[in-house]
């Protein structure tokens, strides 16, 4: 066995090709010092915003685009202040190069937790607000007049005691060379933008196959990486033998790596051909030998452990001990992959001076520190150019495949798109945890909740990543939902305990509440069941000291009508769950036939987001955590047979397809005022417990593990 | 060598006739609209038209084309003006996007075949996966861009 890696061909004098010289062509790229990508020939108005002599503004988008319509409702966001004419408005990616070196300028460029419009909603409405002053005071300069006498709209700043206007675009230049201070965004009630449904500003490239997604940078001179790594996590390479592929066609080298070996060819089909006859011997320890039923065993087991107290009321044991008559019941859930449309991939060139990195990243920032790290160069010299992303989920805020394509680069020399097959991206997931939970509730003579109690026993994603902040042996993000539980119980007792396996994990849309949603809400409905009431008006009585829940669950029950009569075989459920700042309310209509197929025929949401950017990318992102959400419900599983996941493709990690995307209704119940809540992932977590409430009506079996399809359904 | 009509132009490539069509229109011909998905004929992000006839170009080897006329998202109009793109517009249909010209070819497909599909059809044919799950909007793109073309 020899391992061969490019610096020993080097040494050697041949080549990685079988000693056949490949010459590359490098044109120089970009050598003016320093490089500025962001630099125009146009009015930079402020770092948000450039405005053209033809009146185009292009309003820069710090935040990734990646399905959820930040490349519209950000801009609408500067828009609104702006008194833009929507019309000419168009958006581009804000450099994070850039923003390293001038303080930050763009802030938060991180993209998750929903946070989009949460996190950077009033500072981009100052940028819009700063940009419409400076207008404003420009054209006024230009006027010999009292700024105050003029004003923006539509494109066009007016003065108001003559009948003089001005496009932006004949003042943006001298707009750029003034200041202002003490800009003042706009009230909602004055708002022409926000709130309005706006068409997707990317939809059209996204119809002629014009944009551009990590997989489809093309750079001169650029070679192709597949890579192949140790199918169990935590594994490493011992040895590999390039000369088994070294005469593949096109084959030009081969680099070992940590985990892995990268296979580099002229094109990615021979690189990933030649890469799955890479014999490979690899370091596996004792993660070889476990499996998903051992770590179910040991999850189940570990849900007789006392725990860590995370929230207590009250006297919970002895409420218990006096309940006329309580419930107990057990949940678990398995590893899930985030299964993005397009697998991981980036494409890295490393020159003297500079470091140039074109990927789909949610998070710029750490994708730039990783790429700084790994090449040994200062952050300022390196240029991340982010892409569209075919999908994100969470899985693309961690870069580390953006670590491993420089890692490629660095010791390869000629730019480079690694691209990890189905099956590697599969294999390599930074997965949800797993999760188990026990639920006790305790009811009086008058069938009142009087005890509640839950154990839940979950892979922590922040003891694995980030220990320091896990808090008194408690992971936040495990017990979101289940800590906050919002039902009335005058005592009650949340637990938890951590219990890390080898597999990594990572956050997954709407992350611990995708999972403690359906577990505390199917817990609901038995609650609701032992209370011996529906389960609307259990939830109802139980949320009344939460008006805003109360109104997405009374504006839900409307619009689903809730209780109303239903074929033989069909059924509705209801969820009800609260994250990242939104409430969302669903009903589930599910039918199942004579021969147990099930089928989801429709959801009903009701929302409360407080205030609306579009409403019409908010029920998108509604629809799209259905489905997502749907998905894992029906599906999601990952089995792991020594140390290996076997669900690597779609032919056996299966997905809801059209046949099976039930008719998605979005109700808003807004709640106004200074609430700004989350659409990107609140929309996933009812969808699970809503269906199985509703499975639980026509067969009178509970769901208390995901995914549905391994239960055989049979109507009671 | 390898000839292959794509979009209406002809080509001439010195390539291994095994590869599939998914990666010669991408690394060789620049026609980067078409996506990889799967590698496995699952997701239907490959989907390009045959004489019209759609196939998974990721597990269709480049010497299996012979004399058919590709063709791919980037020669279904040269200004999205083909009426299934028009409904993808007016119904904003993509969300990522990736898997949105397979979804497009499809569609386009299945209206040759059937002018005015039934919702039966559409589960039937429009296999393609959606990870973002837009298909309540592809499904209503359909109907619209039927309208469109029997109009």
């Amino acid at each position: 066995m020899k391992t061969i890696t490019r610096r020993q061909l080097m040494k050697s004098g041949a080549t990685a090709a079988g000693g056949m010289m490949i010459s590359f062509h490098i044109p120089a790229f970009g050598k003016a010092e320093p490089y500025k990508p962001w630099e125009t020939d146009n009015a930079e108005i402020n770092a948000w915003l450039v405005i053209d002599p033809d009146d185009t503004i292009t309003i820069r988008v710090a935040q990734s685009e990646m399905g959820e319509g930040v490349f519209t409702s950000m801009p609408m966001l500067v828009a609104e202040e702006l008194e833009a004419d929507w019309r000419n408005v168009r958006a581009e990616y804000a450099s994070v190069n850039r923003s390293i070196r001038e303080d930050r300028v763009y802030k938060r460029m991180g993209t998750g937790g929903s946070g989009a419009v949460r996190r950077s909603r009033e500072y981009l409405q100052k940028a819009g607000a700063e940009a419409r002053e400076k207008l404003i005071k420009a054209a006024a300069e230009k006027w010999y007049v009292d700024p105050k006498d003029c004003y923006a709209d539509y494109g066009r700043v007016h003065h108001r005691s003559s009948d003089r206007s001005i496009n932006y675009g004949a003042i943006a230049a001298d707009a750029a060379k003034v200041s202002v201070a003490n800009v003042e965004i706009k009230k909602p009630k004055d708002f022409n933008l926000l709130g309005l449904p706006k068409n997707r500003l990317d939809v059209p490239a996204k119809v002629d196959g014009s944009a551009q997604f990590g997989m489809d940078v093309r750079v001169p001179g650029m070679v192709y990486a597949a890579v192949v790594h140790c199918p169990v996590l935590g594994g490493t390479v011992r040895s590999f033998r390039f000369n088994a592929i070294r005469n593949n066609p096109g084959v030009l080298e081969a680099v070992k790596l940590e985990n892995g070996v990268a296979v580099v060819a002229e094109h990615y089909w021979q690189a990933k051909t030649a890469s799955e006859q890479l014999p490979v011997d690899w370091n596996i320890g004792e993660e070889g030998k476990t499996s998903s039923e051992q770590f179910k065993n040991e999850f189940m087991a570990a849900l007789k452990e006392d725990g860590v107290v995370v929230a207590s009321d009250g006297d919970s044991h002895t409420a218990m001990e006096q309940a006329n008559n309580s419930i107990e019941s057990d949940y678990i859930v398995p590893y899930l992959a985030h299964a993005c449309m397009e697998p991981l991939n980036c494409t890295v060139h490393i020159q003297d001076d500079r470091v140039d990195v074109w990927t789909g990243t949610q998070n710029p920032e750490s994708a730039l520190a990783a790429a700084a790290d790994v090449a040994g160069v200062a952050p300022e010299k390196v240029y991340v150019h982010n892409c569209f992303l075919g999908g994100g989920f969470g899985r693309r805020s961690n870069p580390d495949y953006v670590r491993e394509a420089v890692a490629i680069a660095r010791e390869i020399g000629k730019p480079v798109q690694m691209i990890w097959s189905r099956e590697e991206d599969m294999r390599q997931g930074r997965y949800r945890p797993m999760a188990a939970m026990r639920f006790k509730a305790g009811f009086d003579r008058d069938k009142n909740l009087t005890a509640y109690t839950n154990h839940s026993v979950a892979h922590s994603i922040l003891a694995e990543i980030r220990p320091d902040s896990v808090e008194d042996g408690v992971d936040r993000t495990s017990v979101e939902g289940l800590q906050n539980m919002p039902y009335a119980a005058a005592n009650k007792k949340i637990t938890h305990t951590i219990k890390n396996t080898h597999m990594t994990t990572w956050f997954w849309r709407s992350v611990g509440s995708s999972q403690n949603a359906f577990a505390l809400e199917c817990f609901v409905d038995e609650m609701a069941a032992a209370a011996e009431k529906d389960p609307l008006q259990f939830r109802r009585e139980l949320l009344a000291g939460h008006p805003e829940m109360l109104n997405v669950l009374n504006e839900l029950a409307r619009k689903a009508d809730w209780g109303k009569s239903m074929p033989k075989g069909s059924a509705q459920g209801l969820a009800i769950h609260e994250s990242f700042g939104s409430i969302v309310g669903q009903v589930a209509e599910v039918t199942i036939s004579t021969d147990g197929e099930l089928k989801v025929d429709k959801i009903v949401s009701a929302v409360d987001c407080g205030n609306l950017v579009n409403p019409k990318t908010a029920e998108m992102q509604i629809e799209s955590g259905i489905i997502y959400g749907l998905t894992a419900a029906l599906y999601g599983k990952l089995t792991i047979e020594q140390g290996r996941i076997l669900e690597t493709n779609f032919d056996t990690y299966h997905m809801v397809h059209m046949d099976e995307a039930p008719v998605m209704e979005t109700h808003f119940a807004l709640a106004g005022g200074d609430k700004w809540g989350g659409m990107g992932e609140p929309g996933l977590p009812p969808t699970a417990p809503a269906v199985c409430n509703a499975i639980y009506k026509v067969t009178g079996k509970r769901i208390r593990s995901l995914p549905i399809k391994s239960y055989v359904l049979q109507r009671a | 060598m390898v000839k292959l009509s794509v979009n209406g132009e002809q080509h001439e490539l010195d390539i291994d006739p095994a590869t599939p069509l998914l990666w010669v229109l991408r690394d060789h011909l620049n026609l980067t609209g078409t996506k990889y998905g799967c590698g496995i004929s699952q997701c239907g992000a490959c989907t390009v038209l045959l004489n019209g006839q759609t196939v998974r170009s990721c597990t269709f080897p480049v010497s299996q084309v012979k004399d058919a006329e590709v063709l791919t998202i980037e020669g279904l109009s040269e200004d999205r003006s083909h009426p299934v793109q028009q409904a993808w517009i007016e119904e904003d249909v993509p969300q990522c996007g990736y898997c949105q010209s397979g979804q497009i070819l499809t569609a386009t497909a299945l209206l040759r075949d059937k002018s005015n599909p039934t919702d039966a059809d559409i589960d039937k044919v429009m296999t393609n996966i959606c990870r973002c799950g837009t298909y309540q909007r592809i499904r209503a793109a359909i109907h619209k861009a039927a309208e469109k073309q029997g109009a």
